[in-house]
């Protein structure tokens, strides 16, 4: 169905903002594909029709931008969607386990929501936290050093309503359609919240300060300007 | 003789507010850019260069040559392109980095486009990490109204607009010029080289792709002078880097160390194996650098010493495995990895990595012989400097390297029927 007048004039609005921060247009393409996933939750027909108006493309060079990354929906997912990390490190240590589980338990196939919309699954290759292995991310915010069952708990979580805090993110987990609008160019008020860092990201620094290691100081400044200028240029 | 651990830029991590423009200037932050616009551009790339920092993203190219490839004087819009799109397997720097200190690449990212002359910064990081992209762009903001970016930086005439640009899922994007064309709102594709992004790289006009740990290293090195960079580190291989411990390790994390530290010595930081186990394989830059074994333990883990122990430095992405994990499933998983996030732009890779994955899927289930084994590695062999890009050639090595060190148990396989591993011994949560 065709966005209505008043969602076109609020998606105007933001796309000029997000056309207008780069120096070509085309640049907005993938910033404008996550803002109609944010309208809809998935990148439909019109979602694309709308991209290529803007942007002057044909719908046919915007699907095939669509079709080649993985975080576009062609499909409704859910206002929760999870994501397990099957990558070797995690799924040798526990991720394999973890996505079939969490298969079964809520009863859905890969990139499938459950009936109520609440909660999707898929698997995801290497999302950068394996220090952390098995990790899932939910809605793209990271739940670390995951198992069945906590994962399951986080599951029935989702599905309930309750409220959820990722292990390095916000304490609001949001939604699908708002992570969207995030992944668009338009934070929401959360940037400050969660911990700078997690205690695997301070596993050496912890150790360093223990033993007062540190880099080496530098020389003072009167012998480096002199050695700088000596060295360079080559 | 340099600490076992150089923390610089992990350095402020267990400061809760490191990633805020208060907490950052608390730490020090913001005082290299003011110093690198007292100086005329070449000779912030003269500091870089007799740092000796090398690319942090994987290849190694020295930082400071790459900036001086850019045309100077030629009139035309420049622009520095920072990758942040981390996805390889095993590695886990960046993104931390950019959570917790934001700030220090925006730093770098400044002082780096002074240097090449551009009045437009991206950084393209993955889509998949909702928190960075949060704190990448509140960190952005809050520098703009401080004045380190925007029109007139610090008085100086030096404009900067920083766009933190989301990905959309894509591995392929880590490399260099399918960045690009995905950066300029296409499916993304590599690009042939030349002309390399220097002279044509983003709307076709000189550009400058490094990595965010390449990016981040430059305010240190400004404020402490190229030789204090230089000091640390090996002969060809200088400066520290963050090193990523995951797997079997007792305290997997993040290490920040001299280049040329030794797996035994980071092993030793990270309380051995988990209890009870041995090392069997492991990565030292990442899936696609191929794998090592318990032989070595003491390769430093510079540049040139893992090219001659048959991998690479990479992005120093130690992925380590004990004696309970099946080799052959391992490197079956990376390889459905890069049959998936092959672009399909050339044919060795799109249909070679479509096969491999058939046949590994084959010998770890106990179906293949000797000679689909042998068919495997002739595959690897025409893939291997026939692909277009690094992705395809990022493919073979965790399966030649694991041949040649395991090949009977790729063997055993066929002999058992099946594989002879129990998934559930390998497990995070298994009891020794």
């Amino acid at each position: 169905m065709p966005f209505s007048d008043d969602v076109r004039s609020r998606l105007d609005a933001d796309a000029a903002q997000i056309i207008g921060r780069y120096p070509g247009s085309r640049s907005a393409l993938l910033p404008l594909l996550h803002l109609v996933q944010s309208e809809e939750g998935y990148v439909s027909a019109d979602g694309i029709r709308y991209c290529a108006e803007q942007l002057g493309l044909t719908e046919t060079e915007v699907t095939g931008v669509v079709s080649f990354y993985t975080m576009y929906k062609r499909r409704p997912v859910g206002k929760f969607h999870v994501g397990v990390c099957t990558n070797t490190v995690c799924a040798v240590l526990g991720g394999n386990q973890i996505l079939a589980e969490l298969h079964e338990h809520l009863g859905v196939g890969d990139d499938e929501a459950t009936p109520d919309g609440q909660v999707s699954l898929e698997h995801v290759e290497c999302n950068a936290a394996c220090t952390y292995a098995p990790v899932v991310m939910v809605n793209w915010e990271f739940f670390d050093n995951m198992t069945p069952a906590s994962a399951r708990q986080l599951a029935d979580d989702l599905r309930a309503g309750n409220p959820v805090t990722p292990t390095r993110g916000p304490r609001r987990l949001v939604s699908w359609r708002e992570a969207a609008r995030i992944l668009a160019g338009f934070n929401d008020d959360q940037a400050t919240e969660g911990p700078a860092a997690g205690p695997a990201d301070l596993a050496g620094l912890k150790i360093a300060e223990e033993h007062g290691w540190a880099a080496p100081e530098p020389a003072p400044a009167s012998d480096r300007a002199a050695s700088d200028q000596a060295k360079e240029p080559r | 003789m340099t600490d076992p651990l150089t923390p610089v830029l992990t350095a402020h991590w267990d400061q809760p507010d490191i990633f805020t423009l208060d907490g950052y200037r608390r730490s020090g932050g913001w005082q290299a850019l003011p110093k690198a616009l007292g100086m005329q551009p070449d000779e912030v790339i003269a500091i870089v260069k007799s740092s000796g920092l090398r690319g942090r993203g994987g290849a190694g190219f020295p930082t400071g040559v790459k900036w001086s490839f850019l045309p100077q004087g030629d009139n035309k819009p420049h622009y520095l392109v920072v990758n942040a799109d981390e996805s390889e397997p095993g590695a886990c720097k960046d993104v931390p980095l950019m959570m917790a200190n934001p700030h220090l690449l925006l730093e770098g990212a400044a002082i780096a486009s002074y240097a090449i002359r551009a009045s437009h910064a991206f950084i393209y990081v993955r889509g998949e990490v909702l928190h960075v992209i949060r704190r990448l762009r509140h960190a952005a903001q809050e520098a703009q109204a401080a004045g380190y970016l925007g029109r007139n930086i610090l008085g100086s005439g030096f404009d900067l607009d920083v766009i933190v640009h989301a990905g959309a899922g894509a591995y392929i994007c880590g490399e260099e010029t399918a960045l690009l064309d995905s950066l300029e709102g296409r499916r993304g594709l590599p690009r042939n080289k030349p002309p390399f992004p220097a002279v044509a790289g983003v709307y076709a006009r000189p550009t400058n792709v490094n990595n965010v740990e390449s990016i981040a290293s430059v305010p240190p090195i400004i404020i402490n002078g190229g030789d204090w960079f230089a000091s640390v580190g090996t002969e060809k291989s200088k400066g520290f880097g963050i090193f990523n411990l995951s797997g079997h390790v007792a305290t997997p994390g993040t290490y920040e160390a001299p280049l040329g530290i030794t797996l035994r010595e980071l092993l030793d930081l990270a309380g051995g194996m988990r209890a009870g186990h041995q090392l069997k394989f492991w990565t030292a830059g990442g899936s696609s650098a191929g794998l090592l074994t318990d032989q070595h333990l003491d390769v430093p883990l510079d540049f040139e010493s893992v090219a001659a122990a048959g991998s690479q430095l990479g992005t120093r992405s130690v992925q380590i495995f004990d004696e309970t994990t099946c080799v052959v499933g391992a490197v079956l998983r990376w390889t459905e990895f890069y049959q998936h996030e092959s672009c399909g732009k050339c044919t060795p890779c799109r249909e070679g990595t479509f096969w491999m994955v058939r046949i590994l899927d084959r010998l770890e289930h106990g179906q293949g012989t000797e000679e689909d084994l042998d068919k495997l590695l002739d595959i690897c062999d025409n893939i291997t400097g026939r692909a277009f890009c690094a992705l395809g050639d990022s493919a073979t090595p965790p399966v030649t390297s694991a041949a040649r060190y395991f090949r009977d148990e790729f063997l055993q396989h066929q002999k058992e029927g099946g594989c002879p591993f129990d998934p559930a011994a390998s497990k995070v949560w298994s009891a020794p």
